[in-house]
């Protein structure tokens, strides 16, 4: 029921590395390039924001594991570009192909728009008919850490936290959803509330009893407790 | 619906398995079917790498310490109170600032992919991507600190926030001791990055 992204609490993987600051913004040179393709064929419109993370996502486990970060970016490009008929396997394989057509290429990301474009992002606050469940101080559950309307479908609920008792601490509107947003489901906007875990909760062995550990969470996410 | 997640085709895998060639082949290909602007790619990098990072969020904390109206603005209206000193902007719609005292250490995580505050701290450096500090923060926070060289009283309470939605995190440091005066700049100077994800102090004055 887990894809391998989801590694929240997962045990296993050794220490952390920090850079104190001093890594190069992009280690190789291909990282920038990676970064920029990727951003620039997301400006022709033609996915969503929670599409491309399903995308990578979406990787098998094995290739999800052995890529690296910006590895996992093209890749999935690739594989996004071709489910929506931008371009076929047959182009990647010989890098030639006919030229895209006339709308699709009107949209280019043109070098006049990228100060524009990167500067303006994409809010996903949303006017929504969802009447907001949950205030501030309440309890609540966690359902199943997995998408309610299609298997193995995206969701942002974390495995670690799934059916956990935690606390509302804060609400923030109605967000786009992702369950449904990433799958051509629209954005089905709901409450967006952060809410807080006590570590003993999550773990069987936790660090400090005082610890918390707060998540970001939709409402359909979380039932009553 | 369209059935894409059972999706079986890895289109991905005719493409050279070199992750250098595999970008330049996509970027070709993209520059032929005339969808991307090669221009532009210099213009997205030349901003990631040289206009875009932390020292931006070392201006907002800066401000942050020595003007009260702006901290406490900071606190009830992260994404205004940035938007104000000019940022804002992809990976950064909506922006919430977490206090750090003697009482609660806040560090910041994305344990489902690597959300970041890109306007304000820029792209995300390899370790805060890596599997390590992903799997093993929410679970041993304490021990994932010591590997950054940060040791916590056990009175103070440490809460990670995982950023499973669209909302970015900030974390203000406790502004250090003997800055009493201090112009902006000379603060902004004592900033880090990690100061501001949580895994990190700033550097002491001199």
């Amino acid at each position: 029921m887990s894809r391998v992204h989801d590694m929240g609490g997962r045990f296993g993987d050794g220490a952390v590395v920090p850079d104190f600051g001093d890594e190069a913004v992009f280690k190789k040179k291909w990282h920038g390039r990676a970064l920029a393709v990727t951003l620039a064929a997301g400006f022709l419109g033609q996915w969503n924001l929670d599409e491309s993370r399903h995308s990578r996502e979406n990787l098998s486990p094995d290739d999800y594991s052995k890529f690296s970060y910006y590895e996992k970016w093209i890749s999935a490009l690739a594989n996004m570009l071709v489910a929506k008929d931008i371009v076929s396997v047959e182009d990647l394989q010989c890098l030639q192909g006919e030229r895209a057509l006339g709308s699709l290429c009107e949209r280019i990301f043109r070098v006049e728009n990228v100060a524009s474009g990167l500067s303006k992002g994409g809010s996903t606050l949303r006017e929504s008919a969802v009447a907001q469940l949950y205030m501030t101080g309440n309890l609540v559950k966690t359902k199943l850490a997995e998408n309610r309307s299609l298997s193995g479908g995206h969701t942002r609920l974390p495995i670690y936290a799934s059916q956990k008792v935690g606390k509302i601490v804060s609400f923030h509107g109605s967000h786009v959803f992702p369950d449904a947003h990433a799958h051509g489901a629209g954005e089905a906007p709901e409450p967006l509330y952060t809410v807080a875990f006590k570590a003993a909760t999550l773990w069987e062995h936790p660090e400090n009893s005082s610890d918390l550990v707060m998540l970001d969470l939709w409402q359909s996410y979380l039932e009553p407790f | 619906m369209p059935d894409d997640v059972h999706d079986s085709k890895h289109a991905h895998s005719v493409l050279p398995s070199d992750p250098t060639l595999r970008v330049k082949a996509l970027e070709t290909l993209l520059i032929r079917k005339g969808l991307i602007d090669p221009t532009a790619l210099d213009a997205i990098i030349d901003t990631y790498q040289n206009k875009i990072g932390p020292k931006n969020g070392a201006k907002v904390i800066a401000r942050a310490w020595s003007d009260l109206a702006f901290y406490d603005r900071l606190i009830s209206d992260a994404t205004g109170a940035v938007a104000d000193l000019g940022f804002h902007g992809r990976q950064g719609e909506h922006i919430i600032a977490l206090q750090n005292t003697n009482e609660i250490h806040n560090m910041v995580v994305c344990t489902l992919c690597s959300c970041y505050p890109w306007p304000l701290l820029g792209i995300p450096p390899t370790w805060y991507k890596s599997d390590a500090y992903r799997a093993r923060t929410v679970r041993e926070p304490r021990k994932v600190l010591a590997e950054f060289g940060v040791a916590l009283p056990s009175e103070t309470s440490v809460r990670v926030w995982d950023s499973t939605a669209e909302l970015r995190y900030l974390v203000v440091p406790q502004r250090p001791k003997g800055t009493k005066g201090w112009r902006e700049e000379q603060l902004a100077a004592l900033i880090t990055r990690d100061s501001m994800i949580g895994t990190g102090f700033p550097k002491d004055a001199q």
